[in-house]
């Protein structure tokens, strides 16, 4: 087959994932982009016509702290969940195939029961009266009348807790293709096991990490349940800001300008890592 | 320095396997040395424990003097050249060879000047920032070695240095791995299956066998004189037969008596006692092909045959001759001016015949 047919052929292939992206990503991306430019109705609905009203309404400076916030809490999210996933990672590509399957089994078990459900549970853990608080104070751990649930803590813990599946398959997906005999050849050459770890393991493992980190930092920007349930009244984020604009609110335009503008916030910088790998993976040809 | 690496006893097991048996050896300062066999035979694995990834169930391993057998890797004066080559393909080829002496914290000045200077020795100066999946398997060979030899060890290993080469870049590597040991005198091991590469690269070789060491000696003893059928079979082709003792004629020969053959006259490495069952080994090249029968006397052992097989390599050709139950290897070198020589053609019959020295005697109990 040439070249070009083979590559007419793979166009066909993949034209049902493109249609399926299209209609169902695409299309309803932009109407978001779209509604941020049309008047709110009073009803929660789109009225006639087109305003930059809504702008000028989410430059509010009440928005900054949570803005701040949601980018701060995602970045630490981001990195715990990296700094766990690494470890498991490595050991997971290094384990037989036996435990290895176990290991992985263990890690998506959490996605068996509903997402809901989980942070329910951890209301439940974290709860004053809850288990973990009640033995963390016997313990003399934590002092009386110590409130973990309704903190800024509880919510990076779960964020983290839900986050980390996330981190640790691409992470697992690149650590499986490390060959391991580097490894050896940096002890060899003098390299202590937690040199040879930062030096070659690591950058051997770059893109999953890359990717890795991506998959949390985005996903955690857009999180509303995890700091409505368990954060407290100043642990709001966008996220719970655009959930309360749509839902309480009915105020689609402004939920639609605060939506779209993040969603520019993280496909831009998604566009200058991925023009920024692809230049590395040329030269490193 | 006649024991700079000492193996003294060495043995590991993996579950069930012993794949070092009670190994010895002294490896002198500044030789180069090849550990040979086939696969399996636990060469890798005392590569492996010399380097420090593998600890020994028992026995000891001294580098000059000093007993490293539980040092980790990094600390031991031992660098290896890994079969893949095992480059850090994130690092460039200067980095690479920089990695071992950034991890021993030298001064920026001293690490500058080393790696210019090994990459000049390994002729890689103007593809020092090229990464390694960038340059040719030669050239990748060559940085793993200077990578390994620019934190001047003691002992340099190399894991089958020339395996992962096509056959011109390894006869050129051949040389250039014997020049490269002349100019640093660095102690070198080289680890192997393939006989050629542990006779040309080295001045000593250690036969290992399923775990135990069969022989350790010079290519040449090796070749003339294996101690073991083992020996005899791996390093280059033998004719095997067995026999029984017969009569001693004087010192340090035998006449062996071969049913269906001959009784012939063969050197007998060491003490034989009369009628001892015994394994003879002649190889082909000393085997010369006449038609009429030999009448040098006594001295020649001579036996008839019938050419079953002619084989033509060019420099030499190969004859595989039928003498009863017994099929013998011959092999004739081609010289316009030898005069003597014949060239028989199949199903013609033959004289075999080799000199008492050509015949040697060895260990029977491992039947190869």
């Amino acid at each position: 087959m040439s070249a070009r047919r083979q590559a007419s052929s793979q166009w066909l292939l993949t034209l049902p994932s493109l249609a399926w992206l299209g209609v169902f990503f695409v299309i309803p991306a932009l109407l978001v982009f779209v509604t941020a430019f049309r008047p709110a109705d009073l009803q929660g609905g789109v009225g006639p016509g087109w305003t930059l009203a809504t702008l000028d309404e989410i430059r509010d400076p009440a928005y900054l702290p949570i803005i701040w916030r949601t980018v701060w809490v995602s970045a630490a999210t981001t990195f715990f969940c990296l700094g766990l996933a690494l470890p498991m990672a490595f050991h997971m590509a290094r384990a037989g195939q036996r435990q290895r399957q176990w290991l992985l089994l263990l890690v998506v078990i959490p996605f068996l029961s509903n997402f809901l459900i989980r942070i329910f549970a951890w209301k439940s853990l974290l709860h004053p009266e809850g288990p973990l608080t009640q033995t963390l104070i016997s313990l003399h751990l934590l002092p009386e009348n110590a409130v973990l649930l309704h903190h800024a803590g509880a919510v990076l813990l779960v964020m983290v807790y839900t986050q980390l599946p996330f981190a640790i398959l691409p992470l697992y997906a690149a650590a499986e293709k490390f060959d391991f005999g580097l490894l050896d050849a940096a002890r060899d050459l003098g390299a202590r096991p937690r040199q040879a770890f930062s030096k070659v393991f690591v950058p051997g493992v770059r893109r999953g990490l890359i990717s890795a980190g991506m998959m949390v930092f985005v996903c955690s920007l857009g999180q509303y349940v995890i700091p409505q349930m368990v954060g407290g009244v100043s642990d709001d984020m966008l996220g719970t800001k655009i959930a309360q604009r749509v839902f309480s609110d009915r105020n689609l335009p402004h939920a639609s300008a605060l939506a779209g503008g993040m969603m520019l916030a993280v496909l831009l910088p998604m566009l200058v890592v991925a023009v920024w790998q692809r230049i590395g993976r040329k030269e490193g040809a | 320095m006649d024991d700079f690496l000492v193996i003294d006893h060495i043995s590991k097991s993996f579950g069930q396997q012993r794949a070092v048996d009670d190994v010895s050896l002294t490896v002198r300062q500044g030789e180069a040395f090849s550990l040979l066999g086939p696969s399996g035979c636990g060469k890798t694995t005392l590569l492996r424990m010399i380097a420090g990834f593998e600890r020994p169930d028992s026995g000891r391993i001294l580098v000059a003097g000093q007993d490293i057998t539980t040092l980790p890797p990094e600390q031991r004066p031992v660098n290896t050249v890994f079969q893949n080559y095992a480059l850090f393909p994130h690092l460039s080829v200067w980095e690479n060879v920089a990695f071992g002496l950034r991890m021993s914290r030298r001064p920026r000045e001293e690490i500058r000047s080393g790696v210019d200077r090994m990459l000049d020795l390994v002729r890689l100066s103007e593809h020092a920032r090229k990464r390694p999946a960038q340059l040719s398997g030669g050239q990748r060979q060559r940085v793993a070695i200077a990578r390994a030899l620019v934190n001047r060890p003691q002992v340099l290993l190399l894991d089958e240095p020339l395996a992962a080469l096509d056959l011109k870049l390894r006869q050129h590597m051949q040389m250039e791995l014997n020049t490269i040991h002349e100019q640093v005198g660095t102690t070198f091991i080289y680890v192997t299956h393939d006989q050629g590469e542990a006779m040309s690269l080295s001045s000593r070789i250690a036969v290992l066998n399923s775990g135990r060491l069969e022989q350790v000696d010079s290519p040449a003893s090796l070749y003339e004189n294996p101690r073991s059928s083992f020996v005899a079979s791996f390093i280059g082709d033998a004719n095997f037969f067995t026999g029984v003792a017969q009569e001693f004629q004087h010192e340090g020969y035998v006449r062996v008596l071969i049913e269906g053959l001959g009784s012939p006259l063969v050197q007998s490495n060491g003490a034989v006692s009369s009628n001892q069952p015994l394994r003879l080994m002649v190889r082909p090249e000393k085997i010369s092909l006449t038609l009429a029968r030999p009448s040098s006397g006594e001295r020649v052992n001579a036996f008839r045959g019938v050419v079953e097989d002619i084989a033509y390599f060019g420099s030499h050709t190969r004859y595989r001759i039928r003498a009863g139950e017994h099929c013998i290897l011959a092999q004739l070198q081609r010289s316009r001016f030898s005069g003597g020589e014949i060239d028989p053609a199949r199903g013609a019959e033959v004289w075999m015949s080799f000199h008492p020295d050509e015949g040697r005697v060895v260990r029977l109990e491992d039947a190869a």
